[in-house]
């Protein structure tokens, strides 16, 4: 390194006490601390990135699940919830509709600018990424909340009974901080397994282990069997496009289905000839279906899809690009912390948790919340956490901070065994990928095959538990391999006990549904695992 | 992935530097800023609309390097194209009142 890089030579740990403590800064970490900041709380929130662009929506451009109050409410939900394969809860999706529809018009009442429909009313059902996240910084800071970017957090406090804070590296100046905080909303959104897709290099799913290291559940986590369509190499996971695709062979055939017709539109049953197609061999597509006026829309309103076609000098609309299907983890998947109460805590006193890093299941079930139910989602179990740990610190008002407080981290940071410095966290993550990321084996999953990734990523773990270790801003890495390999191991474990097809859960030696699974899949334990199924009719927690 | 820092362009603001969620550029007094840890990219293209000067440029391979001068992006006019796309200047938000995206997925249907 440049002996005059600008690096701060302090390495006094930072200390911050607050009532409530925020890990992430994505949409829901944002509204959880907007929430807990209106209610008078003293707020700190701590990203491992940049509030603004961290996360998976500050890059996109995003629907929203957006259904006015009125009639047809009920009956919109009833529509979206006969497509989640029986898992979803209709109390948390109409629920959910109305906080999202709510805050969406406080943004607006703030001054975000939506689009005006041509017959003038205001759209909301769009928020464009970056716009918007810039925008809710804004309001983060305005509302007084401590913002600390770059400071990634490494593990949870505890006092033995209840959550008390966290504690990490400020990866800027290479120094730790710790907050003690009367209550932590995990906001740290989902694992990605570090695909290359917008927004996952910090989706590693941070939150899961710190969560179940706390004793926390999860809860459906074999959804991860969802993967988005994006040219070949590149980031852009984003099918909406792909709605105006036909696709072809390497030799410039058209790809045809099961029987004869030529594969077109690939957002919707189609995927699955796309994902074969592609285990066989390099698969184009073209933009070929979209319309001028389509075109020209498509362009501007979407116009990250078009940068790395632009950047590569391919006209879509006309040309033949090379596609792949990119693996999206739980982030487009639904599995997560499980939650336990309706203002979004863990079960575990003083933890809540929003977005993408809880359990959308209740939303969404077995299938993709794609853009739209997660943003929804994201607004509202944001507000709602940050409201009820807001209430659960002023409920512990009383009690001063204690000075027991316990770090609760373990692997990656704490070897159980021999520290064993050869053991690199990228090796691990490449290992976990091999096994979640492969279309043959993630996206069409047999039991044998899930049997095998199982036994693998066990004795990854043990690797990793007892071995894995670094120091410095180097444990970000450490953690996030440990994270990875959690979350692989948690869904594949999850996936064997699901004996059955349902949503993006797809096993080839177990087509169909199975009644009896008609049920979450609940796995806990950071060592040793625990699974089971969620009880009937109780599928929505609280309900 | 990030590919250039045109130092010509480079104002020596830093904005890059913090608004990067990768953490991918290290600040260098009275220079301009370096990639430092070019593989953590996730090619989100943020950094580029951030920037005030349109100096960078991200490269549309996520995967991995690929080489490209900044000769090239100059004379194909590809600084801050992504930006100019959105509507946003000089590293300042607008646009999202133009944004015809409910016209799609109304054809999406």
């Amino acid at each position: 390194m440049s002996p005059n890089l600008v690096k701060s030579a302090s390495s006094d740990p930072l200390q911050l006490q607050a009532d409530v403590l925020v890990l992430g800064g994505g949409p829901s970490g944002a509204w959880a601390a907007l929430a807990a900041a209106e209610d008078g709380a003293r707020v700190i929130l701590a990203d491992k990135g940049y509030l603004g662009t961290s996360g998976a929506t500050a890059p996109s451009n995003t629907g929203t699940w957006c259904v006015p109050p009125g009639e047809n409410r009920g009956q919109a939900v009833e529509r979206r919830w006969q497509r989640t394969g029986g898992l979803a809860d209709q109390r948390w999706m109409l629920r959910c509709v109305d906080q999202a529809y709510d805050n969406l018009l406080k943004l607006s009442e703030w001054g975000y600018l939506f689009p005006h429909e041509d017959d003038g009313q205001l759209y909301i059902a769009n928020l464009r990424g970056p716009d918007y996240m810039r925008f809710m910084r804004r309001r983060v800071l305005k509302a007084g909340v401590t913002v600390l970017d770059h400071h990634p957090a490494l593990e949870l406090l505890s006092d033995g009974d209840a959550v008390t804070g966290a504690s990490g590296v400020d990866r800027q100046r290479n120094r730790n901080w710790s907050v003690e905080a009367k209550a932590v909303v995990l906001a740290t959104g989902g694992c990605a397994f570090h695909e290359r897709i917008l927004g996952a290099t910090g989706l590693t799913g941070d939150g899961y282990l710190m969560a179940a290291e706390a004793g926390a559940n999860l809860s459906g986590m074999e959804f991860t069997g969802k993967y988005t369509l994006a040219p070949f190499e590149t980031s852009l996971n984003k099918g909406l496009p792909y709605r105006w695709a036909t696709f072809y062979r390497e030799d410039g055939s058209p790809l045809l289905d099961a029987n004869g017709d030529q594969v077109s539109n690939g957002i919707g049953e189609r995927e699955k000839d796309i994902a074969k197609a592609l285990i066989e061999g390099p698969v184009y597509a073209r933009l070929d279906q979209a319309e001028s006026a389509l075109q020209d829309w498509l362009r501007r309103g979407q116009p990250n899809c078009f940068v790395p076609h632009d950047r590569a000098g391919i006209d879509p609309f006309k040309d033949l690009f090379r596609i792949t299907l990119r693996a999206e983890g739980t982030v487009r998947g639904t599995g997560g912390i499980m939650l336990a109460t309706s203002d979004c805590g863990t079960g575990v006193p003083g933890l809540y948790v929003a977005g993408d890093a809880a359990s959308r299941e209740n939303m969404t079930g077995a299938v993709s919340g794609g853009g739209a139910v997660n943003s929804s989602w994201a607004i509202a179990s944001g507000w709602w956490s940050g409201k009820g740990a807001a209430t659960h610190s002023r409920k512990s008002a009383r009690k001063a901070f204690r000075s027991v407080s316990k770090p609760l981290g373990e692997a990656g940071l704490r070897p159980s065994g021999n520290a064993r410095r050869d053991l690199r966290s990228a090796d691990i993550i490449d290992a976990v990928r091999a096994e979640v990321i492969p279309l043959e084996k993630n996206y069409f999953r047999q039991g044998t095959t899930l049997q095998t990734s199982g036994e693998r990523l066990e004795n990854l773990w043990q690797d990793v538990r007892q071995h894995l270790y670094a120091d410095g801003p180097e444990r970000v890495r450490s953690r996030e391999a440990a994270s990875i390999a959690a979350s692989a191991r948690w869904s594949v474990a999850s996936a064997l006990a699901r004996d059955e097809s349902r949503g993006m859960h797809r096993r080839l030696d177990r087509p169909g549904n199975d009644l009896s699974f008609a049920r979450r899949i609940i796995v806990g334990g950071v060592d040793n695992l625990s699974i089971s199924r969620s009880e009937p009719g109780r599928e929505g927690i609280a309900s | 992935m990030i590919e250039i820092i045109s130092e010509t362009r480079c104002i020596e603001c830093d904005i890059c530097v913090k608004i990067c969620p990768a953490n991918v550029f290290d600040a260098v007094s009275d220079s301009a800023p370096i990639i430092a840890r070019q593989d953590d990219c996730q090619t989100c293209y943020l950094c580029e609309i951030y920037c005030p000067a349109d100096a960078l440029y991200v490269a549309h391979r996520a995967d991995g390097p690929l080489s490209i001068t900044e000769a090239e992006v100059e004379q194909r006019n590809l600084f801050g194209s992504y930006a100019r796309a959105l509507g946003w200047k000089r590293g300042k938000a607008g646009g999202t009142e133009n944004d015809p995206t409910h016209r799609i997925r109304v054809a999406a249907v």
